[in-house]
């Protein structure tokens, strides 16, 4: 049995590189990847509730979601199909709504889909357009896994209370 | 925003794919210069170049025994890399777990589909 961790890897300056294993055939992962319902229950994890995902899968279309994160704001994330390989290989870009200069850093994600033995392997790769712009998504990072980590130790500190 | 600035200086240097040779081999023990430049098979003066752009960031350190230069790893500026690396695993994690969740309900009604 395959690890089913993410693994998070950095192949060049400007890039970030996420693969995990799924026991599921390829067109599943696929499905779930593009389909907004799908999408709502599984894309913002833990840290809050998608209201909104809207996809339209064509080259040249355009994707947005929203995601209610539990502290109450709003963030929401766009972007728009390049290439499209139905159960293959999906590229698209991304913008953080959020960001000042958003468009300029638009990241462009290639989200392939690989499947042996029933299991699929998906890779997102995330070229992002400088090293700089890379940094800051690595930064921004860094702050939000420190508050998760304050929030955990919150939860510790009320619970033993 | 200097650690911001030294973050993103100890994640430039080893994301050069030489740089992270150098410091695989580095991860074996204090090796001198000449050991290092044989074994990546570049010429002598880029080594060197990678190697102080490594000591800039405090990744490697040097020392002078006889005429030998010795280099070794040091470690703790990595960490902030490994704890970004960490949380950001962690954090796609969740979504993955949440997303099997979803691909057993699909293999379910995939079942279904097929046989009747």
């Amino acid at each position: 049995m395959a690890s089913r961790k993410a693994v998070v890897t950095l192949p060049t300056d400007t890039q970030i590189l996420i693969t995990r294993e799924f026991d599921a055939p390829k067109h599943l992962v696929y499905k779930a990847f593009t389909t907004p319902e799908l999408i709502k229950r599984w894309w913002s994890g833990d840290r809050g509730e998608v209201t909104s995902a809207e996809v339209d899968l064509r080259v040249g279309g355009r994707w947005r979601y929203v995601m209610r994160a539990k502290e109450g704001f709003e963030v929401a994330f766009h972007g728009e199909y390049r290439e499209i390989v139905a159960n293959e290989r999906i590229v698209s870009t991304e913008v953080f709504e959020g960001m000042p200069d958003a468009e300029e850093a638009a990241v462009v994600n290639t989200n392939t889909f690989t499947e042996t033995n029933g299991r699929t392997t998906l890779s997102i790769l995330a070229q992002h357009t400088s090293r700089a712009i890379r940094d800051a998504v690595i930064d921004s990072g860094m702050e939000i896994g420190m508050q998760e980590q304050m929030d955990h130790l919150e939860q510790v500190a009320v619970s033993l209370g | 925003m200097a650690r911001a600035a030294t973050t993103a200086d100890a994640f430039n240097a080893v994301a050069e794919p030489r740089r992270r040779q150098i410091l695989d081999i580095l991860a074996g023990g204090e090796r001198p210069v000449n050991d290092i430049v044989a074994q990546l098979g570049l010429a002598q003066p880029l080594v060197s170049k990678h190697l102080r752009v490594l000591r800039e960031v405090g990744l490697v350190d040097r020392r002078d025994v006889g005429r030998q230069r010795l280099y070794r790893l040091v470690g703790h500026p990595l960490k902030p890399i490994h704890d970004w690396v960490k949380s950001y695993e962690q954090s796609w994690s969740v979504r993955f777990d949440r997303l099997d969740g979803v691909l057993e309900e699909l293999k379910e009604d995939d079942k279904g589909d097929g046989n009747g």
